[in-house]
């Protein structure tokens, strides 16, 4: 049973910026599925995802990747292990060339990069045609599939990713989450945050609704697409 | 003025703007780093001047600089470690005034261990050598000091440009928690920072001193302030602006010392600063503050 664990929280608890904004939660990511986090804005999803790559700090509760304990850790040691964390809004080096952003992602590594850029290129194309311009320069799309190919850079188990669909034309996040289906068969663990939670309960194993700070509601992707509850709240249909 | 005056001025300009291109280097580097003037810098410049004269009085001075350059990368590091880390997530201001309390500890460090009378900087042999061209001459230093720092400008380029560290400090300038999520220990390259910016600062107290001949604990505070006003003048952020502006300074002020204005050559400096900040506040080369939305 525990091998088939991938990233277990146990009573999350988190205090950022003055407010409580995580309050116990209980998340369990099975290895190789994608695991959605849904909910509005505010709900704590984002300090979550960051409290588990390190940059937040928990007040209590724990994180256990693999069976080893992560909260204490730096994010450095976090992105060793094997998570590594897509941000909220991509946040893409503007100031380094695509390719640099690239090979940043693989900045604990050091082997050979010609490999793992070979294999983001077969995912993103457009990145290939674009590796010698600044990464300020790239579209918003183009800039999250930066983003999305900086992270796999540094080979991890599991993908956490902020909002990938965040601001971006309806064309382009289909093409973002058929990207997150491929990355997933490929044996990757995703855990994902949306506001757009019709795509990404559509993709997902597993799925959680989380509301100020608390877990309310969970159960498989399928079964959150059919509760009225969540149309209502997350996907915009009245009840008739 | 004739031809050769003229010749030699320029020489000395070149070489003093020389000296302030490197401290400067160090002012425009931590700062784009951290958004943060690093007060002390002129003062570990002073430290360094100090530095050197208790090295050279018990050892040889091929064995004193390798120690001092040492010495004077532990002591920005250090001060980074112990004056400026702990505020990362302070505002600005408080990491601001913590680097103008550390300047002032140190010169009055400075005045209590070594007192405030100037003290004689050693000569190093090969750097006081004179040498003369036609009717021209002047000492080797003046004459290195523009081409070392050409050089060590190019070094620390490609550093910057391209080396794992290099993309790294320039990751960490623009974005701490994008690049901690990338696995970079961003505290390692602050101090990578300050190490580089502490070195320049020394070969650049080593040809400034060898220049003065004399170091007293207030001998940080004007070039200082020069090689910051060198840093905006270039686009503060930016490292050949830095040296541009170094150049500039130096070769101004010399030239207002050759024309008799000696009176007026800091006023000189600061005059610039306060053009710069009215007209071009990004500088020369200043990287240009676009924020995509």
């Amino acid at each position: 049973m525990n091998n088939d664990r991938c990233l277990t929280l146990t009573d999350l608890q988190v205090d950022y910026g003055g407010i409580h904004a995580v309050k116990g939660i209980s998340i369990e990511v099975p290895r190789g599925k994608i695991v959605t986090l849904i909910g509005s804005n505010g709900a704590g999803k984002s300090t979550t995802l960051r409290t588990i790559a390190g940059v937040v700090k928990a007040s209590a509760g724990s994180i256990e990747f693999e069976g080893t304990q992560l909260i204490g850790k730096n994010p450095d040691d976090i992105v060793s292990m094997g998570i590594t964390l897509v941000p909220e809004g991509r946040r893409v080096f503007a100031n380094l060339t695509v390719l640099e952003n690239l090979k940043i992602g693989a900045y604990i590594h050091s082997h050979k990069l010609d490999d793992d850029l070979e294999r983001i290129y077969g995912l993103f194309p457009r990145l290939k045609e674009r590796d010698w311009q600044l990464a300020g320069t790239l579209s918003g799309g183009e800039q999250q599939m930066l983003a999305v190919g900086r992270a796999l850079m540094s080979r991890p188990k599991l993908l956490m990713m902020d909002e990938p669909s965040l601001g971006l034309a309806p064309l382009i996040v289909k093409d973002i989450f058929d990207i997150i289906r491929t990355i997933n068969k490929e044996g990757i663990t995703v855990l994902l945050i949306e506001q757009n939670a019709n795509h990404a309960l559509k993709i997902a194993d597993w799925a959680y609704v989380m509301e100020t700070g608390t877990i309310t509601m969970q159960g498989s992707g399928e079964e959150l697409l059919a509760k009225d509850s969540i149309k209502e709240a997350y996907l915009g249909k009245k009840k008739q | 003025m004739s031809g050769i005056t003229l010749l030699q001025h320029g020489l000395t300009g070149i070489s003093l703007g020389g000296a302030y291109a490197l401290i400067a280097i160090g002012y425009t580097m931590v700062y784009g780093i951290l958004r943060l003037i690093n007060f002390a810098h002129g003062d570990i410049f002073m430290m360094a001047g100090y530095f050197m004269i208790f090295a050279v009085a018990s050892m040889p001075w091929y064995l004193a600089i390798p120690l001092v350059m040492f010495l004077t990368v532990l002591l920005g590091v250090t001060i980074e470690r112990v004056a400026y880390k702990p505020l990362r997530s302070a505002p600005r201001m408080s990491i601001m005034i913590s680097a103008i309390g550390v300047s002032y500890l140190l010169q009055n460090l400075a005045t209590y261990l070594f007192t405030a009378l100037p003290r004689g900087y050693p000569e190093i042999p090969f750097l006081k050598k004179s040498f003369h061209v036609g009717e021209l001459s002047a000492s080797l230093v003046t004459l290195i000091t523009p081409f070392l720092t050409i050089l060590l400008t190019f070094l620390l380029m490609s550093l910057i440009n391209h080396t794992k560290l290099g993309m790294a400090m320039r990751a960490v300038s623009k974005d701490y928690e994008t690049s901690q999520l990338m696995g970079i220990k961003i505290n390692r390259v602050i101090s990578a920072t300050f190490a580089i910016g502490s070195l320049l600062a020394f070969v650049g107290s080593v040809l400034y001193f060898t220049d003065r001949m004399t170091v007293f604990p207030f001998s940080g505070t004007l070039p200082g302030l020069k090689c910051f006003v060198a840093a905006v003048l270039g686009g503060i952020g930016s490292i050949p602006g830095a040296v541009i502006g170094g150049f500039i300074l130096g070769i101004g002020e010399t030239a207002l010392v050759a024309l008799g204005y000696s009176t007026f050559s800091d006023a000189f400096t600061f005059a610039i600063l306060i053009v710069m900040l009215l007209f071009r506040p990004t500088g020369l080369f200043g990287e240009k503050v676009t924020d995509k939305v």
